[in-house]
């Protein structure tokens, strides 16, 4: 068969299918008596309208890049981790611990040791089923979806019995030191004097998650673990015929994608709440499956795909805010983008295949 | 422990393990016929919505029935699409029929009851009510027996007495009929069913229909068996834990009877006691949440017995050229 062009495959294929997922979101909207067209106006006016709208945009994008790359590193190795929720939630476990361990002198240091702790609890929390997987063959799939809810009842139990305070009655913890709140993108544009995004939550952990942009690449595509992860995905018997050892890679490939993951708590759980409570994650360890899936497993990808998810989040809270629309809306078009780009990829690709390949004849 | 009490935990153990046991059972074809499905919580939740939102509109729970049913034909519809006509990952569909079920069911129920997503409560005609069995009056006052039969035979709705016949039903279905046997051998060697002359598309495809009337029945059966409604995700992960249950089975109809109801055991008691205190060590109420992911885990491992799946199971197949 005639291939099609790169473009076509990096570009095209994933537009399309984003159209067909909104277009489908459309004649939801209009099936409940909305107009979809006030309704992405509304959306696109209150994400990306006012730097307040950017500022919350910004901070549930920061979120989805973490989890879009974790999902998207377990790809490369052929391993669809579905346990980021999990992985997130233990993230975040780590931070609290970090950051309420010690009465932190300055920002920085809290970042760079609750980033380590969230990294760490969740390559921890991704190391036993990429262990049962490797080593005693039980579907890395199953076992991540039992561990999302095991992760959910362990948090559960600390934070009632454990993590919370004398005398409180939220299941949460307690408050993190001054010294470990991070500066919010709202302090750094005062700083430099100017005023942008005044009350959203976006924080200094983009810069990090940009940065993991960065690293994955560099791991990914220019490091030997990263050629082996990739050569692993592709053909398991070829890369074992190649000298690469399955249950290392199974584990290096999870035990990043877990520390990914769990990085993820330190944008939500130290930038945003400044203390663990109870489904932290909300949510965001799937949306990195719909994350990865529309970015190809890049990280350039990864990104602009979290924009688009981060974009969706903020426009679909104004939307249940001004609308009757509630902002389950985005869990609809969440689930026709993985539908689309994930599982009827070929439904879309087989007629564009078609297509060059009859120019390609003539 | 009393008899009274020991009759309560084990009768809502049959009321909490019959939607697991319908969707394990609907696991257990689609699975069997080599296409996974972790999307039989998106299924479970579509049909609930639809079973409880048409019985509260109509006020026939048949109607209700019916409606909840088809709608999760349709959702197994777009995962045979997916996974049988267009070789997408099982997997992800799975996951993308969840998301789906877990937007429409909230989107949809709040613009027809604008309750926040869950539909009025059910009453009358709307649900299904118990079924005395014959003698279960006359015979309650026996020792023993007469509870046992009153309060826990008898008394269930309709699709609890269905989950209970769907087993050996299954179990017939599977293993002594010429479907039965092609439908294995699909999950295990699909290119030799095709070299036989049997269609391995239209087989699998039953088996995912199958799947989705069975999900529908659980669905239905939480909205208006064992609930009077519908409230947003009221599946509460049970279409995982059926999933869980299917493993722990190893894919067979009458274990996955057993474990089911084992599961449902568990719900029941940690819904009845808040932790329970084993002489000094005291098991929280969380452990008892978790305890059949944890033992759905421990039996993946290969730690008590191996569970093998269906060897074909996850992979489109590719008629050769």
């Amino acid at each position: 068969m005639t291939k099609m062009p790169r473009w076509a495959d990096v570009a095209l294929i994933p537009l399309l299918n984003l159209v067909i997922a909104f277009a489908i979101s459309g004649l939801v909207i209009l099936a409940i008596g909305e107009n979809p067209w006030t309704a992405l106006k509304i959306m696109v006016s209150g994400a990306l309208g006012s730097s307040y709208g950017w500022g919350f945009t910004l901070y549930y994008a920061t979120s989805f890049i973490f989890t879009g790359l974790a999902v998207a590193v377990a790809n490369h190795a052929g391993l669809f981790n579905i346990g980021g929720e999990g992985q997130a939630t233990l993230g975040g476990l780590g931070v609290a611990m970090v950051c309420l361990a010690l009465p932190w002198p300055h920002w920085s240091l809290a970042l760079l040791a609750a980033s380590l702790g969230a990294a760490a609890f969740g390559a921890a929390w991704a190391a036993i089923p990429a262990w049962l997987q490797a080593k005693r063959g039980s579907h890395i799939v199953i076992t991540t979806i039992m561990f999302n809810f095991i992760a959910f009842s362990l948090l559960n139990y600390l934070l009632v019995n454990v993590l919370r305070p004398v005398g409180s009655m939220d299941p949460a913890s307690a408050r993190f030191p001054e010294g470990a709140a991070l500066p919010t993108l709202n302090d750094m544009a005062a700083g430099l004097g100017f005023v942008w995004g005044r009350n959203t939550p976006a924080n200094v952990s983009l810069f990090l998650a940009l940065l993991c942009c960065l690293g994955v690449w560099a791991i990914i595509w220019k490091t030997r673990l990263g050629y082996q992860i990739r050569a692993f995905g592709k053909s398991e018997p070829a890369a074992v015929y190649a000298g690469i050892s399955p249950v290392r890679i199974t584990m290096y490939a999870m035990l990043i994608s877990g520390g990914l993951a769990g990085m993820m708590a330190v944008n939500n759980v130290m930038g945003e709440a400044e203390r663990l409570v109870l489904n932290a994650v909300e949510g965001a360890g799937f949306i990195g499956i719909a994350v990865a899936l529309m970015g190809r497993s890049h990280p350039f990808g990864v990104l602009l795909a979290s924009l688009l998810f981060g974009f969706l989040y903020q426009g679909g809270g104004e939307l249940a805010l001004w609308t009757t629309i509630p902002r389950e809306l985005i869990t609809v078009i969440q689930a026709l983008v993985i539908l689309f780009t994930g599982a009827l990829d070929n439904m879309v690709r087989a007629p564009v295949e078609r297509l060059f390949a009859g120019r390609g004849a003539r | 422990m009393d008899l009274a009490t020991l009759l309560q935990i084990l009768d809502s153990t049959v009321r909490l393990g019959t939607p697991l046991l319908l969707a394990c059972l609907a696991g257990l074809f689609s699975e069997r016929a080599g296409i996974f499905d972790i999307g039989l919580e998106g299924k479970m939740l579509m049909a609930a919505f639809f079973s409880g939102a048409v019985a509260a509109v109509t006020g026939s729970v048949w109607l209700g029935l019916t409606a909840g049913v088809l709608s999760s034909l349709l959702l197994s519809a777009i995962h045979g699409a997916a996974s049988i006509t267009f070789r997408g990952n099982q997997l992800i569909s799975g996951v993308a029929i969840n998301f789906l079920a877990s937007g429409l069911t909230v989107l949809i129920g709040q613009k027809w009851f604008q309750l926040g997503g869950r539909t009025p409560s059910l009453t009358g005609n709307g649900r299904f009510g118990p079924i005395t069995l014959p003698f279960a009056e006359s015979l309650r006052e026996v020792p023993v027996i007469g509870p046992v039969y009153y309060e826990l035979i008898s008394g269930h709705t309709i699709l609890v007495y269905v989950a209970l016949a769907a087993v050996p039903l299954s179990w017939w279905l599977l293993y002594r009929t010429r479907f039965g046997l092609r439908l294995r051998a699909v999950g295990e060697n699909p290119a030799a069913v095709d070299t036989a002359g049997i269609s391995v598309l239209r087989l699998r495809y039953t088996a995912v229909m199958i799947c989705g009337l069975l999900t529908g029945l659980a669905g239905a059966y939480l909205a208006t068996g064992l609930s009077a409604g519908f409230v947003k995700e009221m599946t509460a992960g049970r279409g995982y834990i059926a999933l869980a249950a299917l493993i722990f089975a190893k894919w067979r109809p009458v274990p996955a009877l057993g474990a089911t109801m084992l599961f449902g055991l568990l719900e029941a008691i940690a819904n009845r006691y808040q932790n329970i205190d084993l002489g000094g060590v005291v098991l929280p109420v969380q452990f008892m949440q978790a305890l059949p992911y944890i033992l759905t885990v421990v039996i993946l491992a290969g730690f008590i017995g191996k569970a093998t799946p269906p060897r074909a199971g996850g992979a489109a197949y590719v008629k050769e050229r």
